[in-house]
């Protein structure tokens, strides 16, 4: 009975259970000894979570054949709220992006993050656009289309700025590229200008790379124009970057400054950064006791219920804890690829796969923050991180993903994760 | 494109594998943090929410010989303000400081100029609270212990306070504390001091800092991230102060008293009195008259009675027995007179060529006695006693200037009685006879100076502690004790190198002064035979009355109390002697005997 009305049992657990761990995780964030924004905000938490299973279970009983009619129309829908928010008065900041625009506000209300409902479109739109060639790709050229469909919301995203959202978009467009079998040289020509930017601080790097790269280049044997686009892109990045480092805003050349060296400003920028450690090292194996964290409780930890939240696993569920949630992300992704490879067709499959990229990206980059493995981008946890909008939208990928594995080969109870 | 199954197959295989690699290198990445380094964050976690905050410890307290308190601890309360360290720039915090401090003035009585020197402490020592009031009433810590939540990172502190229970009685000597200023916490002599914490400012208080300090103790209290208090109590075991053993010193707090009342009851009274123990040194009482009552400094004195003090032509802050220098006068001719026996130049009986007719000249310049009617032909026994000044010139004159000057110095004349006091004054006395060239040119002055010397004028200023101590040498056998508050092992340096004999003699004419034949003959004891020599200084400004002086001993036959009393404008010497004599009186006449007290306790 259960098994018809959810049809994914392991998926659904997973993310139930995911969703449960983050919703305690919220409410211990509001336990503090200073009263914070975050209090009581578990119920809002937990509100949202079943308006996105209940829409979740609405979307798992649409066709694939339905949502990928409705991809155009959702995916111009969300361009359209990104270009809203660039007009002047409708875009607002939150979080460890205060002074960005990635907020639809309306008279004072904040409506949603535009990004979260474009990351499900593109994620559609690029598996529409995808699935409908029936030949890998051989050159650059031949995916213009495909960049053309992820490079305009990201170019919008990239004006607010959101740099995590950004992000996301880069994993979701290069993992959907390589589910739809385009090959890992290609991927890597198309990955190059940017490598050329990272490495353009230093001069010799950039010299090793740019070798690499013409020999790349030379035993590939792209189309000439192709190649020599490649190598120019590479040169402008290398060039360019530096330029581009001086327009980017203080508080973002900060972030990348403290993510190279934490301790360069220890209460100023690497101040999240430090407390965060601080809190997740305290933790220990076991932590100090859910509710208890008094890196949490003192307030030390910053945007400790959103950006921050999986500090507080660490600090006080300590490794046990974070081994726990580390486990739940890893089944459901496996579990994600299983269905994506058991998908029907190449548009499901695609569709699958970019929606474990993108919660792949979300994960990464928000826990490898909280140690400083990454960098701080104020790009949420899937299921953790307070937040409606984006609660919503996990839940409807699941409820996207119930819907593409139920219509996938094979019989659902043999399977396993 | 290719979705072929096989295809799709190796991709999700590819996937896998890097979706399981991507979350082994975060599960050991928080392995490394949580596990491996977990002691590091703990004790960084900690440092970051534990504020320290000092307890202080209690001074150790001072007792008198017979176990009576002298200066002691008593409860009282210090209000802090704890600052974020760093996490902002100093100039910041400052500002943040100066800020809440104008909103306690809201509720307090604060004043501005109170706020900056809050400020100012506090940038001498930013990782230690401020210190908002050093000594706060019981009244403002009731009414900042209500509000105390409007006031983040306010800590009202128990702090062990410095009280004097016989108040002005013991002011003289036993000075007082204060916080230690930016100065002092600049020299070498205050290292391992820190802004805020209490120091002997003066009297026994800063001489004995080292041995009075006790061990200030730690206790911690969290904060939160912008640094509000949100936890007081046990938040780590506290680090406990300790106070230091107590300090047991000469004083006779009867005797002391006694004095302080005999000095105090005359309000016009300048002067100073110090009563020695004439064969260990102790100081059995020392009272400078007008004094202050310490206790109002503790905590801080009011700008206007500081002002009062400094500004009083009395000077009550300057103890005159140490810092005062008079012309010990006639007192000085018992000193003459040992220089000149120990020299062989005179015995007691010696007689002087030219008998006392009222005055003498000497040179061209005519040299008066002080009893113009004269002592006729007197030997050395009776000139002591009645204090002749024609037999002192003429005794000086044959003793040779040089020898004068020799004999002063080698007894100490121009060197600190070393009292455990600190800020003690040289007395003065020309170490030779350069000193006269230097000061008054080669051509204008005349050797007849030893002269006036010899009866205690001329380039002669004496401390009364330093007078005191020559004659503890006089009543005992020729060596000077160093006059010691504090109990310890007596220092005696030999100063007359007189016999047994002679020093018999000196002190039977100085027991004729207090007698019916002497100048003090009024302050003589029924039964007690007082040994001293009263003087008279001249203070060389006309209109002005003498300054008068006495020293001496008792008994004289075994003296156990010197006494050397200064009155400023005494007009003669006999006031001393009875002021003197009394003391004595009360001293060897007292129910409560001297007991001599252990290190160990009363």
């Amino acid at each position: 009975m259960i098994r018809r009305a959810v049809r994914d049992v392991p998926l659904v657990t997973i993310a139930l259970l995911l969703s449960l761990y983050g919703i305690a995780m919220v409410f211990s964030a509001g336990v503090t000894e200073v009263r914070t924004p975050a209090e009581g905000l578990w119920r809002t938490q937990a509100m949202w979570c079943l308006l996105g299973m209940t829409g979740a279970y609405v979307v798992s009983r649409f066709s694939v054949r339905i949502i990928e009619w409705l991809s155009w129309p959702a995916y111009l829908f969300s361009l359209l709220l990104l270009a809203v928010l660039l007009v002047p008065g409708l875009g607002g900041g939150a979080g460890t992006a205060a002074s960005t625009k990635s907020w639809l506000v309306i008279g004072g209300i904040r409506l949603g993050q535009p990004a979260e409902l474009a990351k499900l479109t593109v994620v559609l739109m690029l598996a529409r656009v995808l699935s409908q060639r029936r030949e890998a790709p051989s050159s650059l050229l031949e995916l213009w289309k495909p960049a053309l469909v992820v490079g305009v919301p990201w170019l919008l995203i990239m004006a607010q700025p959101d740099l995590g959202s950004g992000l996301a978009f880069v994993g979701i467009f290069f993992a959907m590229l390589f589910w739809a079998g385009v090959p890992w040289r290609l991927l890597l020509l198309l990955a190059s200008p940017a490598v050329s930017l990272v490495l353009s601080f230093d001069m010799w790097w950039w010299g090793g790379w740019f070798l690499l790269l013409l020999a790349l280049v030379v035993s590939y044997r792209p189309y000439l124009v192709e190649g020599v686009v490649l190598v120019v892109a590479n040169v402008v990045m290398g060039v360019v970057a530096p330029i581009m480092w001086d327009r980017l805003a203080p508080y973002q050349q900060k972030r990348l400054l403290v993510f190279i060296d934490p301790q360069a400003d220890p209460r100023g920028a690497s101040w999240h950064v430090l407390q965060s450690q601080t809190a997740i090292g305290s933790g220990g194996w076991f932590g100090t006791g859910w509710t208890a964290g008094p890196q949490k409780g003192l307030a030390f930890l910053p945007e400790q219920h959103t950006d921050f939240i999986f500090a507080v696993v660490g600090e006080e569920l300590g490794f046990i804890g974070v081994s726990v949630a580390l486990g739940l992300f890893l089944l459901l992704f496996l579990r994600v690829v299983r269905i994506a490879q058991r998908a029907n067709e190449p548009f499901s499959g695609l569709v699958a796969f970019g929606l474990l990229a993108s919660w792949f990206v979300h994960v990464i980059v928000n826990i490898g923050m909280t140690l400083n493995l990454m960098p701080i981008t104020g790009i949420p946890l899937p299921f953790f991180s307070y937040g409606g909008s984006f609660m919503l939208a996990s839940w409807l990928a699941v409820g996207v993903l119930v819907r593409i594995s139920s219509e996938g080969r094979g019989q659902l109870g043999q399977l396993s994760v | 494109m290719s979705f072929h199954p096989n295809d799709i197959a190796r991709r999700s295989r590819i996937a896998s594998v890097l979706l399981i690699a991507a979350f082994v290198w975060l599960g050991g990445a928080f392995f490394r943090a949580q596990v491996q380094h977990h002691e590091d964050y703990e004790l960084r976690s900690r440092l970051n929410r534990l504020r320290e905050v000092p307890l202080p410890a209690p001074r150790g307290i001072i007792y008198d010989r017979n176990g009576q308190i002298i200066a002691e601890s008593v409860p009282g309360y210090t209000v802090l303000l704890t600052l974020d360290r760093g996490r902002q720039s100093q100039r910041a915090m400052e500002d943040t400081l100066r800020a809440t401090l104008r909103r306690l003035g809201q509720i307090i009585d604060y004043p501005e100029e109170q706020i900056e020197s809050a400020v100012r402490r506090y940038r001498r020592d930013p990782n230690r609270p401020a210190v908002v009031l050093a000594d706060a009433d019981f009244t403002t810590v009731s009414v900042l212990e209500e509000r105390v939540a409007e006031f983040p990172g306010l800590l009202i502190q128990a702090a062990p306070k410095r009280f004097y229970p016989l108040r002005d009685t013991v002011g003289a000597f036993v000075g007082y504390t204060g916080e230690i200023n930016e100065t002092e916490l600049g020299s070498s002599e205050y290292e391992g001091y820190k802004a805020g914490q209490q120091i002997g400012k003066s009297g026994l208080e800063k001489q004995y800092e080292a041995r009075l300090r006790g061990k200030e103790g730690m206790r911690f209290v969290e904060v939160d991230a912008r640094n509000r208090v949100v936890k007081r109590e046990n938040v780590r075991p506290d680090l406990l102060p300790e106070a230091p053993p107590p300090l047991y010193t000469n004083i006779d707090l009867d005797l002391q008293r006694f004095v302080f009342g005999l000095m105090e009851g005359d309000t016009s009274l300048t002067g100073g009195i110090l009563a020695l123990d004439p064969r260990t040194g102790g100081v059995l009482a020392m009272h400078s008259n007008p004094t202050f009552d310490p206790n109002h400094f503790i905590g801080g004195i009011s700008t206007e009675e500081y002002a009062g003090l400094t500004n009083d032509p009395r000077h009550p802050l300057y103890n005159k027995v140490i810092q005062g220098r008079y012309p010990p006068a006639s007192t000085f001719k018992l000193i003459t007179s040992a220089i000149a026996i120990e020299r062989g130049v005179v015995n007691l009986d010696t007689r002087m060529p030219q008998p006392c007719t009222g005055g003498m000249w000497i040179g061209n310049r005519y040299f008066r006695c002080w009893d113009h009617s004269g002592h006729g032909d007197i030997t050395l026994r009776q000139a002591i006693a009645k204090s002749c000044d024609v037999y002192f010139y003429q005794l000086g004159l044959r003793l040779g200037l040089e020898e004068m000057l020799a004999g002063g110095v080698r007894i100490g004349m121009n060197e600190k009685s070393g009292i455990d006091l600190p800020n003690e004054l040289k007395p003065r006395w020309p170490a030779d006879i350069k000193y006269f060239d230097d000061t008054y040119g080669p051509q204008h002055w005349s050797r007849t100076v030893v002269a006036s010397l010899a009866i205690g004028q001329a380039d002669d200023a004496q401390t009364v502690a330093n007078m005191a101590r020559l004659y503890a040498a006089l009543a005992t056998d020729g060596a000077a004790p160093r006059p010691r508050i504090v109990q310890g092992d007596p220092v005696r340096t030999p100063a007359f190198r007189l016999s047994d004999e002679q020093l018999d003699g000196l002190r039977l004419a100085l027991a004729d002064v207090v007698s019916a034949r002497g100048t003090a003959g009024a302050s003589a004891l029924q039964g007690i035979t007082i040994a001293g020599k009263t003087g008279t200084a001249q203070t060389g400004r006309p209109g002005e009355r003498d300054h008068a002086w006495f020293v001496g001993f008792a008994p004289a036959e075994d003296p156990k109390i010197v006494v050397a009393v200064f009155i400023e404008h005494g007009e003669h010497g006999s006031a001393a002697a009875r002021l003197a004599s009394r003391t004595i009186e009360q001293y060897l006449r007292a129910p409560t005997a001297p007991v001599p007290v252990t290190e160990e306790g009363p």
